[in-house]
């Protein structure tokens, strides 16, 4: 990779002649108007005139020499997974309900991104509220770059899409609960940096899951997957999960790394061959090891979907159909229709499914066996990756079982057989566990497989230097 | 754990709670795949003994305070901005009937 392509680079050249960031983000919004127009579907409905508005406010940053001049994003557009607040622009989630909803407010990583001088582009299409791993779950469901009758992966699979689908210089801000950072970006070639849990605030985050979800960088590269995750890291005293520590964009050191064999098993056979070839070439940089996570492969599927679902449930009972997003007429109508009519017409099949679950899973009678029973496996599934890492410093494996699997294929497969692709990714996710999925190679039919490394808490330096590594 | 019965009736139950009303369609769709996620997933929890303490979170969190210091909110204006007009009356928010 070279030091042109990345967004350092830029953000020095851009402080030296304000016309390259015009340039640049003129070319990025007419990709981004013909992935419209070719029903690609990467990016919600998009505000020409909102960026416009920046671009001009920017310029008098160039003008002033002022803060967000020596920004560490200074010019660079960035797009957002719709789930994240942005003052002013339709923030939905991906879901019917939210439609029309203007936060008055930006979340704290967009107050981090644009002190940093960096120009708000728009939001990405997701799966509503994160519920799924193809970003087929929603109204505009954004094609794979690489086939366009191939999903993106999810739930970020418009942040994914379109990192992948630009030429020009442009950033990512992602959301991942069960993996939906890594599997994007490992269906669409890119690198995909999901944080620690706490390490980025998720105040303006519309909640799928309070204890699982991250936000974290989709980008091109590892270099600037990096540098988005350190601007928009640290502490925030709106999340009271919030963690005193930030990511610091410096080396980590790696000495010795191990293959999860049984997170390789089920996988494809092309997929465990590209990966395992390009952890061989790993071989000269680090000791290369295997390890066995037996009580993750068994339980950690079951624990996750119980305690997402669970959050989940309480989380989607605000809405409503009051004070923000679709609303009604409440003529001659009790709360309780009033209320049920709404959801009832709004959410998709996978929320209301999710919704049941997770209110079947808290329900008095069953609260025991399955949300508190859940909560005490992931203590366990946490301590069984906390004994891996005492031997190594990075765990990797395949980050999904297969290549983007085509549109027609996903609509065949059962709830159950869609929740089975996160086989991977979910374990890191519900440990908390800051992870990188990075290219590994291609199948032979040029599709992306991601190659993920897992490290432990708060050791998301060993995963930049791993990606780069990767990369080169 | 006994083996849960997933019946129909059940989630009726459920999606009542939850506030949505699922129409005969979408209740044919739902039992058997919310019967085998439960069966084949919820409940491999069974399995496993768990006497750990229950991680709420992946990381440690503690209890965190701030001082009680008011702070400006919101206008009534900027609180009702994103209120559909036909519910909005004199500065207020109408709401269904609760009674």
């Amino acid at each position: 990779m070279k030091r042109e392509e990345t967004i350092t680079f830029f953000v020095e050249e851009a402080r030296k002649d304000f016309s390259i960031v015009e340039k640049n983000l003129a070319s990025i919004m007419q990709e981004a108007k013909v992935s419209e127009v070719k029903k690609l579907n990467y990016i919600e409905e998009f505000d020409a005139q909102n960026v416009v508005r920046q671009l001009v406010e920017l310029k008098k940053s160039f003008a002033a020499k002022d803060s967000k001049y020596y920004g560490k994003l200074f010019g660079v557009p960035i797009t957002v997974k719709d789930a994240i607040c942005v003052r002013g622009l339709e923030s939905k989630a991906g879901s019917k309900i939210l439609k029309g909803y203007k936060p008055l407010f930006d979340a704290t990583v967009i107050e981090h991104a644009r002190n940093e001088g960096a120009i708000i582009l728009a939001k990405t299409t997701q799966d509503e509220f994160g519920f799924g791993t193809f970003a087929t779950n929603t109204i505009k469901v954004p094609k794979n770059p690489f086939d366009n009758s191939r999903s993106c992966g999810g739930s970020s699979g418009g942040a994914a899409g379109f990192t992948a689908f630009t030429k020009n210089y442009h950033l990512a801000i992602g959301e991942s609960t069960g993996g939906s950072i890594a599997c994007p970006a490992s269906f669409c070639g890119c690198v995909g940096l999901t944080p620690t849990y706490g390490v980025v605030s998720r105040f303006g985050l519309i909640d799928y899951a309070n204890s699982l979800d991250k936000i974290g960088a989709i980008a091109k590269n590892a270099e600037d997957a990096a540098l988005l995750l350190e601007v928009i890291s640290g502490y925030d005293e709106r999340d009271s999960t919030s963690l005193k520590n930030g990511f610091v964009k410096e080396e980590g050191e790696i000495k010795r790394v191990a293959i999860i064999k049984d997170f390789f098993e089920p996988c494809d056979e092309e997929v465990k061959k590209v990966v395992k070839k390009k952890i061989e070439e790993l071989k000269k940089f680090y000791a290369v090891e295997e390890v066995s996570l037996p009580l993750n492969v068994k339980y950690s599927l079951a624990a996750y979907y119980v305690i997402a679902t669970c959050e989940a449930s309480t989380n989607l009972a605000k809405l409503s159909g009051l004070r923000y997003g679709v609303q009604g007429s409440v003529e001659g109508k009790h709360f309780d229709e009033y209320f049920s009519e709404i959801r009832s017409k709004e959410f998709g099949a996978e929320a209301k499914r999710r919704i049941i679950l997770g209110t079947f899973a808290r329900m008095s009678g069953y609260r025991d066996a399955y949300y508190l029973k859940a909560m005490r496996v992931r203590t366990k599934l946490i301590n069984e990756f906390n004994e891996a890492f005492k031997k190594y410093d990075l765990l990797l494996c395949p980050t999904m079982p297969t290549v983007a699997p085509r549109f027609d294929e996903i609509e065949k497969l059962t709830p159950m057989q869609n929740f089975a692709m996160d086989l991977c990714t979910v374990p890191a996710n519900l440990a908390g566990l800051p992870h990188v999925s990075v290219n590994a190679g291609f199948s032979k039919n040029n599709l992306p497989i991601g190659l993920m490394a897992i490290a432990p808490h708060l050791e998301e330096k060993r995963l930049y230097s791993f990606a780069r590594v990767v990369e080169a | 754990m006994s083996k849960v019965e997933v019946t129909k009736e059940l989630i009726q139950k459920v999606a009542k709670n939850a506030r949505l009303s699922l129409t005969d369609e979408e209740l044919e769709k739902f039992v058997p795949q919310i019967q085998e996620i439960i069966v084949d997933s919820f409940s491999k929890l069974d399995e496993v003994e768990a006497k750990e303490e229950p991680s709420f979170q992946p990381v440690s969190v503690s209890n965190r305070f701030r001082a009680d210091k008011p702070k400006a909110g919101l206008t009534q204006e900027e609180a009702l901005s994103n209120v559909d007009k036909k519910l909005r009356q004199d500065g207020y928010l109408k709401g269904p009937k609760v009674l």
